[in-house]
């Protein structure tokens, strides 16, 4: 636990990698475009200027515009916080189910765990996107939906982690010590049980999060989630299906920030989750 | 890496058991599976708010408004909405079991129908992705795996990046590439095997990335193996070492996963038929969807619940053919 004693991390702390560095300006950009685009988008995102429509990207407009004249960059950077927040979002959902039914399964006995256990092999069957899409099959396409959809669809993966990790931990030497030592039930649950099952979470919440927002935005590109006047980057991927043949970066660009997005959280997602797994060893 | 997780539980699992056994604990899953298939999709359906025979007759007119009992009740009686839910359930049910998913709301032709004209289609495009993805992970896999540690670190980087492309980017950037910018794939038109190429590749490359991760992971630790030396003592050259020895090894983390990764292939096929227009159930699927027509919507989650419980059940076999060791015990 005392990480600024081992010497072998403080070595890796002073020479960050340059892929995770490169990650995290991505995501520190990303951040400050969700929370404070109009420093920095170029043009007011809804300003039509039929005049510039179609144009390729440019220096007056670095990312082109679209059917409207509307500068595809200054929308993409407006389109940051709602992209996010529903990643975030679906991202709390889902953990927030997976770590009621895992350490349900976990610590609940030999029935409530089959019963769990059972259920989720029985979810696994379903291809998350299928899931997603029964639930905007019925409830309407909103940016609700897609929240519980992409929450509700991930969450059986998380669940299986959860309870393999409290099972891990429960049958640990220093939880067995715990007990030994006559410490209550609640008291080793609270103290042992609950910290260190939840500590590899971390990793897989920020390697959740990117896959979230490929996910909800992958639904609004099919047109079933955010509709298309939003600059959600789904959204414009939608709206821009209809003109791919001759404005390409109406597609490409808003891609490239969903992937470039995921990718640099995925990055420090597998960092933090071998960080994590170095301290247990 | 939920696909690694997937994959190594069922194997400890079953070390020590027979085969029957095993079969037959197979079967009893995958008849629940397919049991909760059912149950969600009539749920889902029966208890939506709203009237169904209210939201049909306005999906069949194209309109939105307010009926009234005598336009409504025809329909009640033909459906059946009258009847208490559970009544409902088990004709639901039973008609699952010979062979019928319901009506459309929307195209007022039986759902069977429907699935089948489309299926064919998206079934040839999964099966050509998952083909694609093999011969890339494998081909990767032997290319890269311990040459050096430069060509090692790009391979893993490569894999890394190819599992986090969405389809529906890759898809796009294929399309803007190849077929608008080099003119070497047909946008609309041409023959069939061409227009298959870049929708697979689409499909093929993520998977790929997933399954070199596992491949390459396994391929490492058999390269490390007795037989491997003994191998190369008899003078085998290093490809035929590792072709004809450690690649059954490493294949088979490769196989579970593609029992796995048949839903993602489905789901990916939902966005590629989208992208480059191509007939097949993700299409009908995603129409449904917007319509609300969920009794296409549950026809098909039963339909895909069936082909993956089919398709895991294969892979299960195939995994004794592979490792007889498993076979025997």
């Amino acid at each position: 636990m005392t990480a600024t004693a081992a010497p072998p991390l403080s070595r890796t702390r002073r020479t960050p990698s340059p892929t995770l560095l490169l990650s995290l300006l991505v995501v520190a950009f990303f951040l400050a475009a969700a929370i404070i685009p109009g420093v920095l988008a170029t043009h007011d995102p809804l300003q039509f200027d039929l005049v510039a429509a179609l144009q390729s990207p440019s220096l007056s407009h670095l990312a082109g515009t679209d059917e409207a004249g509307r500068d595809l960059y200054s929308r993409i950077i407006f389109g940051t916080r709602e992209s996010l927040s529903i990643g975030l979002g679906a991202t709390a959902l889902s953990l927030a189910i997976a770590l009621v039914l895992g350490v349900a399964a976990g610590l609940g006995g030999r029935v409530v765990d089959a019963i769990v256990s059972r259920s989720l092999d029985v979810l696994f069957a379903f291809p998350m996107l299928l899931v997603a899409l029964l639930f905007v099959a019925a409830f309407g396409p909103s940016p609700a939906t897609l929240v519980l959809a992409v929450g509700i669809g991930t969450a059986p993966g998380y669940a299986r982690m959860i309870r393999g990790q409290v099972l891990a931990v429960c049958t640990s030497p220093y939880v067995e010590a715990a007990h030994a030592v006559g410490h209550s039930s609640w008291r080793v649950l609270r103290q042992h049980i609950v910290p260190n099952a939840v500590r590899p979470l971390v990793a897989v919440a920020t390697l959740s999060i990117g896959q979230s927002i490929v996910w909800a935005s992958g639904l609004s590109f099919l047109g079933l989630g955010v509709a298309p006047p939003s600059p959600e980057w789904g959204a414009l991927l939608d709206a821009g299906r209809a003109y791919m043949t001759h404005a390409w970066w109406l597609e490409v660009l808003p891609g490239l920030a969903i992937v470039l997005l995921a990718l640099a959280v995925t990055t420090i997602g597998r960092h933090l989750q071998q960080r994590l797994e170095g301290h247990r060893a | 890496m939920t696909g690694s997780a997937v994959d190594e539980q069922p194997l400890k699992r079953r070390v020590g058991n027979g085969v029957l056994p095993r079969v037959l604990g197979r079967l009893a899953s995958a008849v629940l599976v397919l049991f909760a298939a059912a149950s969600a999709t009539f749920f889902a359906q029966a208890l939506l708010p709203g009237d169904r025979a209210t939201l049909l007759l306005n999906q069949r007119t194209g309109q939105t408004e307010a009926r009234s009992d005598e336009e409504l009740a025809p329909i009640r009686a033909e459906y059946g909405f009258d009847d208490p839910i559970l009544v409902q359930y088990a004709d639901y049910l039973g008609g699952l079991l010979s062979g019928r998913l319901g009506v459309s709301y929307q195209m007022h032709q039986p759902v069977e129908a429907l699935i089948a004209e489309q299926i064919p289609a998206t079934l040839l495009l999964t099966v050509t992705a998952l083909a694609v993805a093999w011969v890339l992970t494998l081909v990767w896999t032997i290319a890269t795996t311990r040459r050096s540690s430069r060509i090692d670190a790009i391979g893993s980087g490569v894999e890394t990046v190819a599992a986090g492309l969405p389809p529906y980017w890759l898809g796009v950037i294929l399309l803007v590439v190849f077929a608008l910018g080099l003119g070497w794939f047909p946008v609309i038109g041409g023959s069939e095997a061409a227009r298959l190429v870049l929708p697979a590749l689409t499909l093929g490359i993520p998977l790929a990335g997933f399954m070199g991760q596992a491949t390459r992971a396994a391929f490492e630790r058999a390269l490390e193996q007795p037989f491997v030396t003994s191998a190369r003592m008899r003078g085998m050259s290093d490809l035929g070492v590792r072709v004809r020895h450690v690649l059954r090894h490493a294949a088979l983390p490769g196989i579970t996963l593609s029992g796995w990764a048949l839903g993602s292939l489905i789901s990916g096929a939902v966005i590629v038929e989208t992208i480059f227009a191509r007939p097949g159930i993700g299409r009908v699927l995603v129409s449904a969807v917007n319509s609300r027509d969920l009794p296409v919507v549950g026809g098909i989650v039963i339909v895909v619940a069936l082909v993956y419980v089919v398709v895991n059940l294969l892979v299960d076999l195939a995994y004794s053919g592979v490792d007889p060791r498993l076979a025997t015990e």
